[in-house]
């Protein structure tokens, strides 16, 4: 009962901090110099009355509350209007929202499996040289500039012809099967999750770590060792459980950076996810698709950061007491 | 504390040779107009792309002579249909050192015209070859350096100041004022980092001098980052707020700024410092990424970010490869202030000493 109480909180706690962000965004976007609607102006596939139904929509002609007012009405009512080329936006981000999240989940996923047993194992060999090491390489894979790995990448792609030059399928996918249409994805997949896994690889590592090394000195650890329990009880059956908890806070701030970074993964990739798409956007300063894929990023990085909290109290029962 | 700080980080062996690399490159970037060979705007519009000069020490009948570098002359490959550079081995020109060249002044005030290296009259020295406009790489490579390696720090000192202050007027006051505050920083926490960057940074209006384009862009950048800074020092403001000096501040009647700016931040110096050198690496990576994208520094200026900007074509990249290295240069520019980052880290951390 306490859980779910505390969960409604935090979900409730969500919303105004949404609308915060709204405002935020509505009014960087519409202080620009830029006229919402030039781009729907200058072509001509566009009639006089959708131009006129978006005047009217987005409420140009009145201050710039109003507008906001109208614009957050046509929002939860889902109508996020329509792109530059004339197409819903609703639409395009549907397309593409699917796509960033699996190139995510994915190297999360990736990164939890290596980094956390590669802290663990610099953490049980502190201030050896393994340790150093994998510091060493970990900071390396922090230091390349996301756009410059993928860069790289497609170089080795080119030359080596081994992996498809960008884009997430390819020409040919609808006419294979199933199993060959998954084929065709995980291969495209491969290179733009190699760069975002070497990015995010090393925070992760390098907090397990971090952790553990602060639980093996905590004193129920030093009991366990008093006690005379083998030292693979003691980290496996003690400290480890206590290291991994605070991880999954990590996990807002891991997806929070992937977003982020992965605009530029995608950019260089010609990857079809959101974060080229608001790029794209913004480039056309297609305000309808900037706004709708901004207020995007945003409810996926707080329902990110919802979902990595309520993980949290469901596994530590220490946090339920001390918050609700 | 400082001086305990650099201790050690002279006897870590990573921290030292991270300094060592970034005092080269500062040091470099510094004298950019004496070290390279051209200046940062020439250009030869009949040399693009050309590949790295060859310097050889070896002459044709197998002497060891003077460096010396041949010219290249543009040819057509009609098979392949590309354009061709070849070495034009008729005139042999001479690599000299501290001679003159392009005039420039040093520090924008000394005039001086001796580089440290250059050729002959007539000849070419591209050590990293050119770009589309027939600019030479190297040259650039240190000029636009100074804008990378610098707008990391300015925008800490533009970010630094409203994030303690935001954090500490929040925390110190508390309340309705606290929630608010901190509502509003989380808000702008919750929009994707890069998503923000990439929309300030293309309402920016054109037609812009490349120092105001500088200047904004840095400002930009430190909007992004304070968030996240003030919410820290709020929390740390938190934990001293209700020990005795302060109590004693309060009791002497100290205005509330007074209290906050000169009682209670100073005591988060050594977080500062931290938080200082482990974010300068990150806002290196912002700009360059900003610039790739171009939406950051703008041609003609150079910057490691907007060089990069060209090794968007496969061709440039297969065939051109030296167009790649300010992408290197940055590489090693964060690796050396990371490792550094976390040497310090380890210094101020109590735990590390055991």
């Amino acid at each position: 009962m306490e859980i779910i109480k505390y969960i409604l909180k935090r979900i409730l706690q969500a919303i105004p901090l949404l609308i915060i962000v709204s405002m935020i965004s509505f009014f960087i976007i519409r202080l620009s110099p830029v006229d919402p609607l030039a781009e729907l102006r200058l072509n001509p596939s566009v009639s006089q009355e959708t131009l006129q139904k978006e005047t009217q929509r987005l409420g140009l002609d009145k201050p710039i509350i109003v507008q906001y007012g109208k614009w957050a009405k046509s929002f939860i009512k889902g109508d996020l209007g329509v792109t530059s080329n004339g197409e819903q936006v609703s639409t395009k981000l549907k397309e593409r929202i699917p796509n960033t999240l699996l190139l995510t989940t994915i190297v999360i996923f990736l990164t939890w499996i290596v980094g956390i047993p590669l802290g663990i194992v610099a953490a049980l060999n502190w201030k050896s040289n393994l340790d150093r090491i994998l510091t060493v390489l970990t900071s390396i894979g922090m230091a390349i500039p996301s756009f410059f790995f993928a860069v790289l990448l497609l170089i080795f792609a080119v030359k080596t012809g081994w992996f498809p030059v960008g884009g997430l399928t390819s020409s040919d996918f609808l006419e294979k099967s199933l199993f060959g249409q998954i084929i065709d994805i995980v291969h495209h997949l491969i290179l733009p999750v190699t760069v975002l896994f070497t990015l995010s690889l090393a925070g992760l590592q390098r907090q397990m770590r971090a952790n553990l090394l602060d639980v093996l000195d905590s004193d129920y650890v030093k009991f366990a060792r008093a006690k005379g329990l083998s030292e693979f009880d003691v980290i496996y059956k003690h400290a480890l459980k206590n290291a991994i908890n605070p991880m999954i806070t990590l996990l807002g701030f891991e997806f929070a950076g992937l977003l982020s970074g992965a605009a530029l993964t995608e950019y260089v990739f010609q990857y079809p996810g959101l974060g080229r798409l608001i790029l794209e956007a913004v480039m056309r300063s297609d305000i309808n698709l900037v706004m709708a894929s901004l207020m995007m990023g945003a409810i996926m990085l707080v329902l990110g950061n919802l979902i990595a909290d309520i993980l949290l109290i469901i596994t530590d029962p220490r946090i339920r007491r001390t918050n609700v | 504390m400082f001086k305990e700080v650099m201790k050690k980080l002279w006897t870590d062996k990573f921290a030292r040779i991270s300094m060592i690399v970034l005092g080269i490159i500062y040091f470099s970037l510094l004298f950019a107009d004496f070290i390279a060979p051209y200046t940062k705007d020439f250009s030869d519009r009949t040399m693009a792309y050309v590949p790295p000069s060859k310097i050889f020490v070896i002459d044709e009948n197998r002497h060891i002579s003077k460096p010396y570098t041949y010219n290249y002359v543009r040819g057509f490959d009609s098979e392949n249909l590309r354009i061709t550079y070849n070495l034009d081995r008729s005139k042999k020109h001479y690599v000299k050192f501290f001679s003159k060249g392009q005039p420039y002044k040093l520090f924008g005030t000394i005039p001086m015209k001796r580089h440290l290296i250059t050729t002959d009259n007539g000849g070419r020295l591209y050590l990293l070859g050119t770009d589309i406009n027939g600019r030479d790489v190297f040259s650039r490579i240190l000029f636009g350096g100074r804008i990378s390696m610098t707008i990391g720090f300015l925008a800490l000192f533009v970010l630094f100041p409203i994030g303690l202050l935001y954090g500490g007027i929040s925390g110190y006051f508390g309340g309705v004022v606290d929630m608010l505050m901190m509502r509003f920083a989380e808000a702008v926490m919750s929009i994707p980092s890069f998503y923000l960057l990439i929309i300030l940074a293309s309402i920016l209006p054109s037609g812009m001098t490349s120092v105001q384009r500088f200047m904004l862009i840095v400002i930009i950048l430190a909007l992004i980052g304070w968030a996240g800074f003030a919410r820290v020092v709020r929390g740390m403001v938190l934990s001293v707020k209700n020990q005795e000096f302060v109590q004693a501040a309060q009791s002497i009647g100290a205005s509330r700024l007074r209290i906050i700016v000169k009682h209670i931040l100073p005591q988060t110096t050594s977080f500062v410092i931290v938080a200082m050198t482990l974010s300068v690496p990150s806002y290196i990576l912002s700009e360059s990424g900003l610039s790739f994208l171009g939406l950051g520094i703008q041609q003609p200026d150079a910057s490691w970010g907007n060089m990069l900007k060209e090794a968007q074509e496969y061709t440039n990249i297969i065939y051109r490869p030296w167009l790649l290295t300010p992408g290197f240069l940055i590489f090693v520019a964060v690796l050396a202030f990371n490792v550094i980052g976390d040497t310090i880290r380890d210094v101020l951390d109590p735990k590390s000493n055991k």
